[in-house]
């Protein structure tokens, strides 16, 4: 059964027509043209900005285990990369970057986790892929990490590209599109190597590290995570190759284009923060700057935070409370964190790939 | 319970009737009567056919709902996929590209899984057998090893002990070569034992082996029949007609002379060497292999040897002491008296420890080995089609662990006949 939601009103009678207008023959068939005008939204993306403003946090689902970027930290709380955009979400929506429960999910639960509503917002290094977007009917809002598929080697083997590594054998996690960018990988250079595959991430890493393999494959950023806890991180090294494209962000269920909008423009807006410069530390200077851009930024002019259905100065909040794109990546995956070059992820003006789009 | 009393008392009065006839008949005839007026709902035949029809909708009514389920999310059934490009890699067993289809590496997996089960079940078999006797000999260091070995094995999980085995033990071997210098365990042959397997020579057929081979056929035929005779003799004279060595000299000197006839080795010993990163040549049993097969057999091994103790503890001690009046020695008595005996009792459950082994090879997804099991999970990853998969996982489970049974059944029919 089907049943469409038309603005407050439920209409189950209607038979569900299968295209806009061309409706089946049912007996009340003067009734029946009502459902095509129902709006196309998922039972659970409808009104979801609504339901968040009423519940007073944010729902987020994240990664619990991976360094760097979503883990538990020694004091107990979820930090990392991912968990900071979470925050600044909540900063924008509510002034508050508290107001966030998260939901540790593996890499299964993740997507029906939001297609059930159960999440609000999924910010867990989840690959942008058509059949993701489409079939599964998710909606990304940006991306905040590009990422691509990597090997990590040991240092004495004295690998330093795939071609090198003629008769090795690979560690690797089933399931994943990770086992079939391998498998092109090696095939379109025509190197013969051998995979080994594990159905946890933690049991592929464990038979590396012991020495099983000569070879770890996974994103470029996983491997930096995996390698930063191991025993001796120096003795391993992700080689210069990259696989394929990883474009990660976070992701809402299809359907809710308000709700949606809010999480990429607090993204974007947190990278045009850098490109402007402005910093959770001369933001309040800030307000105060003769800049445009910057001005509307912050809300002093314009009223873009209306038109989101946000307070006009939620930037302020976000960068006073979580920083801007440059701040969130050094504190976890900077040197002082799991230590990943900026490299794609530098600003588009410095030869990067992070590109906001036009803040006015 | 309730539904039986109308037989029952049935029963009891027809008892009354062949006690005091004459009075009693009228009593019968009251039963009978009382025994037609059953409502319909307490009658067992009625409730029988009943139970059955309401089972068959049942069965009906949750398949059709699954179908319309599968319907509505616009899902199609098809079998299709399998012709479809695989595009990930297995390393394991047969050969198998990415280009190769889904239904090759299906293939790939089942081949594995019977590699494992059927090596596991004669080893585990042997394994079980000298434990269980181990662990009624009178010898108390030999008897208190085997139960100790017993005891640890049967009350721990086979997971466990498998990822033990696994991470544990075989990961930690040392490795195949640490900067040019080979590092792996080097045994004569030469076999290399390392954290990247077990590399052993093995024989290879060459140009000459289709030569070669009828001798080989040749030998199997003249065994089984010096076999037969000799035991035709046996069950005539009561003394074999000839040694047992000559059944076996005729299995050696066969091939022996057909090696000697035929121009070159039709077998030739193919030596592994290390060759970059991995030892080629020979065979190399791979480390997962070797962990699950090992684990499989140190596990079912433990539950077949409590099963041949209870089998030869079945046999009546009056066997053993009238064989050994008679001056049989104790090899012969276990041989010849207790073992042919025990067996009618160690069959049956033996076949369910061979169905045990044969579905707890599943576990290998633990340990990467790709069984059945793990390569269907990366079917079903990829191509989507988890009923598909699953039906053919269990189809396959199902007709392996038939086929053992099958066998199993057979063989334990010739074994029981002998009894009287």
């Amino acid at each position: 059964m089907v049943f469409t939601a038309c603005g407050q009103q439920e209409c189950p009678e209607c038979p569900p027509c299968p295209e806009a207008g061309e409706c089946p023959p049912c007996p009340e068939a003067a009734e029946c043209p009502e459902c095509p005008e129902c709006p196309e939204v998922s039972a659970v993306g409808g009104k979801r900005f609504q339901l968040i403003k009423d519940r007073g946090y944010i729902i987020c689902g994240v990664n619990q285990e991976l360094p760097g970027f979503g883990y538990i930290n020694p004091e107990g709380e979820f930090a990392g990369f991912d968990v900071d955009f979470c925050k600044a979400i909540a900063a924008a929506v509510f002034g508050d970057a508290t107001a966030v429960e998260y939901r540790p999910l593996v890499a299964a639960e993740r997507l029906p986790a939001l297609q059930t509503g159960e999440i609000d917002v999924l910010l867990r290094n989840t690959t942008w892929t058509l059949t993701r977007d489409t079939a599964n009917e998710l909606d990304w809002a940006a991306v905040n990490f590009y990422d691509g598929q990597g090997m990590m080697v040991r240092v004495e083997s004295g690998f330093e590209t795939l071609e090198d590594m003629e008769g090795a054998t690979v560690c690797c996690t089933t399931g994943t599109t990770t086992e079939m960018n391998l498998a092109d990988a090696f095939r379109m250079r025509g190197v013969e190597y051998t995979p080994l595959l594990f159905e946890s991430t933690q049991d592929t890493n464990t038979a590396y590290e012991e020495g099983r393999c000569d070879g770890e494959t996974s994103d470029k950023s996983q491997l930096a995570a995996l390698r930063s806890a191991m025993a001796n991180p120096e003795e391993h090294v992700i080689l210069d190759v990259t696989m394929s494209k990883e474009p990660l962000g976070p992701l809402t269920a299809h359907g809710d284009n308000k709700w949606n909008d809010v999480v990429r423009w607090v993204v974007w807006g947190m990278q045009e923060a850098e490109e402007q410069g402005v910093s959770s530390e001369n933001v309040d200077q800030m307000l105060s700057s003769d800049n445009p851009t910057v001005k509307r930024l912050l809300g002093v002019e314009g009223e873009v935070g209306d038109s989101l259905g946000l307070p006009n100065d939620f930037m302020v909040k976000v960068l006073q409370q979580v920083g801007n794109y440059a701040e969130v990546y050094d504190r976890h995956l900077g040197p002082e964190g799991i230590d990943i070059p900026r490299g794609p992820n530098e600003l588009w003006i410095n030869g990067g790939l992070i590109y906001p789009m036009a803040w006015r | 319970m309730k539904r039986e009393q109308p037989d029952i008392s049935g029963k009891a009065v027809s008892g009354c009737i062949t006690l005091n006839q004459g009075a009693g008949m009228s009593r019968g005839a009251a039963t009978v009567g009382r025994r037609t007026a059953v409502p319909f709902w307490r009658d067992e035949r009625v409730l029988k056919v009943l139970a059955q029809i309401a089972f068959v909708v049942l069965v009906l009514a949750i398949g059709l709902w699954a179908l319309s389920n599968y319907r509505e999310r616009g899902l199609k059934f098809s079998f299709g996929f399998l012709d479809e490009e695989a595009s990930f890699d297995l390393a394991e067993g047969i050969a198998f590209s990415p280009t190769d289809s889904y239904a090759r590496a299906f293939l790939v997996g089942v081949v594995n899984t019977a590699r494992v089960a059927s090596l596991g079940i004669v080893l585990a078999t042997l394994l079980g057998l000298v434990t269980g006797i181990a662990r009624l000999s009178d010898n108390w260091l030999v008897s208190k090893i085997a139960s100790i070995y017993i005891e640890i094995v049967r009350n721990t999980p086979l997971l466990v002990q498998l990822f033990f085995l696994y991470f544990a033990v075989i990961l930690k071997l040392p490795q195949l070569k640490v900067r040019d210098e080979i590092t792996a365990i080097t045994l004569p042959g030469p076999t290399y034992l390392s954290n990247r397997g077990l590399a052993l020579p093995w024989p290879r057929p060459s140009e000459s082996f289709g030569s070669w081979w009828p001798f080989l056929v040749v030998a199997l035929i003249v065994t089984v029949l010096l076999w037969i005779l000799r035991a035709r003799g046996v069950q005539r004279t009561g003394h074999p007609s000839f040694n047992f060595l000559w059944v076996v000299s005729a299995f050696v000197t066969v091939p022996v002379i057909g090696w000697l006839v035929v121009p070159g080795n039709p077998l030739v010993l193919d030596v592994p060497v290390i060759e970059g990163l991995r030892a080629t040549g020979g065979t190399v049993l791979s480390p997962e292999f070797v962990a699950l097969t090992l684990g499989l057999v140190v596990y079912t091994g433990a539950f077949i040897a409590e099963v041949v103790r209870a089998g030869i503890l079945a046999v009546p001690k009056g066997q053993t002491e009238a064989a050994r009046a008679q001056g049989f020695t104790n090899g012969q008595i276990l041989r010849l008296i207790v073992l042919p005996q025990a067996l009618r009792v160690i069959i049956p459950p033996l076949i369910s420890q061979y169905l045990n082994l044969t579905k707890n090879s599943s576990l290998a997804v633990g340990i990467g080995f790709l069984d059945l099991y793990a390569v269907s999970s990366t079917m079903l990853n990829q191509s989507g089609r988890v009923v598909e998969v699953f039906l053919m996982i269990m189809a396959s489970y199902l007709s392996m662990s038939l086929s053992v049974s099958l066998i199993m059944n057979v063989v334990n029919r010739r074994i029981q006949i002998v009894e009287r």
